[in-house]
C-alpha cells in the first residue's frame, strides 16, 4: 500500500519537525531553517516557532508537506516469528520439552549502570503489569545486576549452566552498547565451543533488531519488550516446538 | 506552611525514635571500621595529592602500602607520620611516592603522641581550607545572593568533557538554573579510587575529578557575577570514594552533593557496611563545609510502585535525616529526595503525588527537600512528557519543595539537547510565574489527607519491623527498592577494616 503523512487529510503529506540551528535568531536565521527543511523534502514549509537560546542557538517548529510516498510492502521489520505464550504455557512448554528448569542469566554489562531494563525483563515485579522471568517456575533466573565484566558474565554462565543469557544496554553514548555487544558475543564464542553455547540475547531501546548479524548475537529486542515475549522467544529458540 | 495535613505530633515523634533506634546499630557499627577511602580522605587532607604515571592517585599507593605493612586498624595517619619522621621525609606526597617504589616500611611507634600531633597538625591545614572555603561561599552569596524563588531550580549538564560542559552550565545558569548538577561518567561510583585532572573522556557524565570541580565552580563564579545570584554547584558523593569525593567538595567549593544512606548499597551493589562506614565520614566533612547533601528516595520509585512504596521513601528519609544528625549536619543542609513517579494512568495519581509530597514537607519543615522529576513513566511521548513535567512542576511549587530538578521531556529518549533544556525551564517558569504561590490558596481536602496519614502510619510499620529485623538485614531482605544486599556480600568489602584499640583518625577526633 502506497501512504503518506496525514495532517488533517487524507494525502496532505504533512508533517512537524523541530530542530535547533547554532546562529542566533533574525531573518536568515528563519530563511535557514526553511532551507534545512526543504531540502528535508518539505515543500511548502511553515515556520511556525522561533525561539534564541542563549547567545547562538535558535530553536525551530516547522510544519509542511513532504512529497515523499511510502510503499508498506517494502518495509522489512522484525515482525514476532514465534507464539505469544502465557506464564502457564512457557511453563508447561519448558517442562515437558527440557525435563529441567530453563536457566537464563542477565546483566547489565560495561559502564552500563542502568539496570531498569533487565530488571523490568527479570525482575519478579516486571513491568507493565506482567511479571518478569523471575516469576516463571521453570525459569531460574540469575540477575547480575549492573556494571558486569565481560568475563564475569561468561564464567557465571558457564557455572550456572545458562541456556541463555540476557544483556541489556541502555547508554549508547559513542556507540556503547554495540561495542559491548560485540565484546560480549567475541567473548562467548571464544570460550565455548558453539553446541555449549547458550542462546546469546540483547535488548536495549536504541538497538536495531536487524543487527543480529552484525553484533554476533541471537536475538535484539528492542523498546517495549515485556518479559512475556522474552519468555516465549526462549521457549520458541530453546525448547522448540511448544505444541 | 505547616499543618496541613494535620499530622498528629505524638505519631511524628515516634517515627523519629524508631528511626533512631533502627539507625544506631548501623552507627555503632560505622564507628567501630574504617575503610581505605576514609584514610584516604585524611591523606588528602593531610596533603597527598598527584597521581602516579597509570593514573592511580599517592592517596590509593600509599594507603596500600601502609595497609600491607600494619594493616588499616591502627588508622594510617599514625604510621605514616611517624614514616615521616624515621625517614626525614618533609612532605607526604613525596612520602607516597617512596611508599610506592617501596623503600618505605610503616610501623606503629611506641609512643604515638608525636606521629598523632604531626598528623592533626598536617590535617588541619586541609580542615583550615575547607573552613576558608565556607565562609567564601558566605561571603560570595551576601555579594550576589540568593535566588529569588523556590524552589530553586537545578539543572543536569553531563557532556562526559569538563570543557563542554563549561559553556553548557553557564548557559543553563543564564537561562535560569541556581544549581548546576555535573552528572559522572557511568561506572566512576564503582572505581576504588578519584580519577585526577582535567576529563575529556566520559560516559553519558563527566568524571568527577578534584581539578574539574576546581574549573566548573571557578566558571560559575564568573557567572554568579554576571547574573547576580550565586550559582550553586552539586556533584555525587556516592560510589566507593564517598569520603574523598565529599573531602574534595569540601576543598573546591561545591555547594551540595548526593549523599545518600542506602543508594551504593542498593542500586550499585556496594557492601552495605562499606557504605555506611564511608556515608558517616563523608557526611562530617559536608557537615563542616557547609554543603547540602541531596538524599535519593526517588530512586526506590523507580524500581518500586510508586504508591505500594511510598511509605519506603518516608522511611529512608527519616534514616537519612537520623545519620545526618548524627553525623553533625543541620537540617538547612538535608535536601531529603522525593519524586513524581506515580503512574499517570491511575486515577487521582496527581492528588496521591500532593498527599506524598507535602507528607515529605512536613515532616521535614526545615529541610530543602529535593523533588526530583518523572523518569519511569516517561515514555517517548515528549509531548505528554512535557505536560507530565509541568504537573510535577506545580506539584512542586504547591507543597514547597526546596530543589526543584528540573524534568526533560526527552527522558528516556536522549541525553537532554538545548532545546530539550530551554523547554523545560520555560515549562518552569511558566508554573512559577504563574502558580508560584498558589499553596496559600490550597488547603487540602480528606483524600490527600488521609493518603498522607496512611503513608506515615505504613512506614511506621515498616520501621517497626526494621527495629526488630535489624536494618543491615531489612537491606538483606530487599525492604528498600526490591534489591536484596546482604552484609556479607558487595563491591568495596575487602576495602574495610575493623578499627583496632589505638585507631587513630586525626579529622574525626573529638
Amino acid at each position: 500500500m502506497i501512504i503518506r503523512p496525514y495532517g488533517d487529510t487524507t494525502g496532505d503529506g504533512m508533517v512537524q519537525l523541530s530542530f535547533t540551528l547554532p546562529i542566533p535568531h533574525d531573518k536568515r536565521a528563519e530563511g535557514a531553517a526553511l532551507q534545512l527543511a526543504n531540502k528535508m523534502g518539505m515543500d511548502p514549509a511553515m515556520l511556525v516557532h522561533a525561539k534564541q537560546m542563549s547567545d547562538d542557538f535558535t530553536f525551530f517548529v516547522v510544519y509542511g508537506k513532504v512529497n515523499h510516498l511510502v510503499d508498506t510492502d517494502r518495509v522489512q521489520v522484525v515482525e514476532r516469528d514465534y507464539p505469544l505464550l502465557s506464564a502457564k504455557e512457557v511453563n508447561a512448554a519448558i517442562k515437558r520439552g527440557l525435563r529441567r528448569r530453563l536457566n537464563v542469566v542477565g546483566a547489565c554489562i560495561g559502564t552500563d549502570a542502568h539496570t531498569v531494563g533487565i530488571d523490568a525483563i527479570l525482575n519478579l515485579k516486571g513491568i507493565a503489569g506482567e511479571k518478569g522471568l523471575e516469576y516463571y517456575s521453570e525459569l531460574s533466573v540469575t540477575n547480575m545486576g549492573a556494571q558486569v565484566s565481560v568475563p564475569d558474565l561468561v564464567e557465571t554462565a558457564r557455572e550456572k549452566k545458562a541456556d541463555a543469557v540476557l544483556v541489556s544496554q541502555v547508554v549508547t553514548q559513542r556507540d556503547a552498547h554495540l561495542q559491548n555487544t560485540r565484546a560480549m558475543s567475541a567473548a562467548f564464542r571464544e570460550a565455548l565451543p558453539a553446541g555449549k553455547r547458550p542462546l546469546l540475547i540483547v535488548g536495549g531501546p536504541r538497538f536495531d533488531e536487524l543487527m543480529t548479524g552484525e553484533l554476533g548475537v541471537d536475538r535484539i529486542f528492542s523498546r517495549g519488550t515485556t518479559p512475556r515475549e522474552v519468555a516465549s522467544y526462549l521457549v520458541h529458540a530453546l525448547v522448540g516446538s511448544s505444541k | 506552611m505547616a499543618g496541613k495535613l494535620d499530622l498528629d505530633a505524638a505519631v511524628v515523634a515516634r517515627a523519629r525514635e524508631l528511626a533512631a533506634r533502627a539507625g544506631r546499630p548501623v552507627v555503632d557499627l560505622a564507628r567501630s571500621h574504617t575503610t581505605v577511602s576514609v584514610e584516604r580522605a585524611v591523606l588528602r587532607l593531610a596533603g597527598v595529592t598527584g597521581a602516579d604515571p597509570d593514573g592511580i592517585p599517592w592517596v590509593n599507593r600509599l594507603v596500600d602500602a601502609v595497609r600491607a605493612d600494619v594493616g588499616l586498624g591502627h588508622g594510617v595517619a599514625v604510621p605514616v607520620f611517624h614514616a615521616m619522621e624515621t625517614t626525614g621525609v618533609e612532605d607526604v606526597t613525596v612520602l607516597a611516592q617512596k611508599a610506592a617504589a617501596g623503600s618505605v616500611r610503616f610501623s606503629m611507634p611506641s609512643r604515638p603522641a608525636k606521629a598523632r600531633q604531626r598528623a592533626r597538625r598536617a590535617t588541619a591545614a586541609g580542615l583550615r581550607t575547607i573552613d576558608r572555603r565556607r565562609a567564601e561561599r558566605d561571603r560570595l552569596i551576601k555579594r550576589f545572593g540568593d535566588p529569588k524563588q523556590r524552589p530553586w531550580i537545578y539543572l543536569i549538564v553531563a557532556t562526559g568533557d569538563i570543557y563542554e560542559d563549561i559553556p553548557q552550565a553557564q548557559a543553563a545558569a543564564r537561562a535560569g538554573a541556581d544549581v548546576i548538577a555535573v552528572i559522572r561518567s557511568t561506572g566512576q561510583s564503582l572505581l576504588d579510587y578519584v580519577p585526577e585532572g582535567p576529563t575529556r573522556e566520559g560516559f553519558a557524565g563527566t568524571y568527577a575529578t578534584q581539578e574539574n570541580f576546581r574549573l566548573m565552580r571557578a566558571a560559575l563564579d564568573e557567572t554568579s557575577k554576571e547574573v547576580g545570584r550565586y550559582v550553586r554547584l552539586t556533584n555525587y558523593a556516592s560510589g566507593l570514594c564517598m569520603p574523598e569525593m565529599a573531602t574534595m567538595a569540601g576543598l573546591e567549593r561545591l555547594d551540595m552533593m548526593l549523599n545518600d544512606s542506602m543508594y551504593g548499597i542498593l542500586f550499585r551493589d556496594i557492601n552495605p557496611i562499606r557504605t555506611f562506614v564511608d556515608q558517616r565520614f563523608s557526611r562530617q566533612i559536608h557537615a563542616r563545609a557547609g554543603i547540602i547533601i541531596n538524599t535519593g528516595e526517588d530512586n526506590y520509585l523507580t524500581t518500586a510502585d510508586a504508591v505500594d512504596a511510598a511509605h519506603t521513601v518516608t522511611v529512608s528519609q527519616l534514616m537519612n535525616e537520623y545519620f545526618a544528625h548524627e553525623a553533625g549536619l543541620q537540617d538547612w543542609q538535608l535536601g531529603l529526595g522525593h519524586a513524581f513517579e506515580i503512574n499517570p494512568e491511575l486515577p487521582e495519581s496527581f492528588r496521591m503525588e500532593l498527599a506524598h509530597a507535602l507528607l515529605a514537607r512536613e515532616l521535614f519543615p526545615d529541610a530543602p527537600l529535593k523533588w526530583m522529576p518523572p523518569t519511569k513513566h516517561m515514555t517517548g511521548d515528549v509531548f505528554r512528557g512535557n505536560l507530565l513535567d509541568g504537573f510535577f512542576n506545580l506539584a512542586g511549587a504547591l507543597t514547597g519543595q526546596g530543589i526543584l530538578l528540573v524534568g526533560m521531556m526527552t527522558e528516556a529518549v536522549v541525553t537532554p539537547w538545548l532545546s530539550d533544556r530551554d523547554i523545560a525551564l520555560q515549562n518552569v517558569r511558566y508554573v512559577l510565574n504563574g502558580a508560584g504561590n498558589l499553596h496559600e490558596d490550597f488547603t487540602p481536602g480528606e483524600f490527600i489527607r488521609g493518603r498522607a496519614n496512611q503513608v506515615l502510619s505504613e512506614a511506621i510499620d515498616l520501621l517497626e519491623r526494621i527495629v526488630d529485623d535489624g536494618m543491615l538485614n531489612a537491606i538483606a531482605d530487599g525492604t528498600f527498592g526490591i534489591m536484596k544486599r546482604p552484609a556479607d556480600r558487595g563491591k568495596g568489602l575487602d576495602g574495610v577494616s575493623k578499627i583496632d584499640e589505638d585507631y587513630y583518625n586525626p579529622v574525626v577526633e573529638s
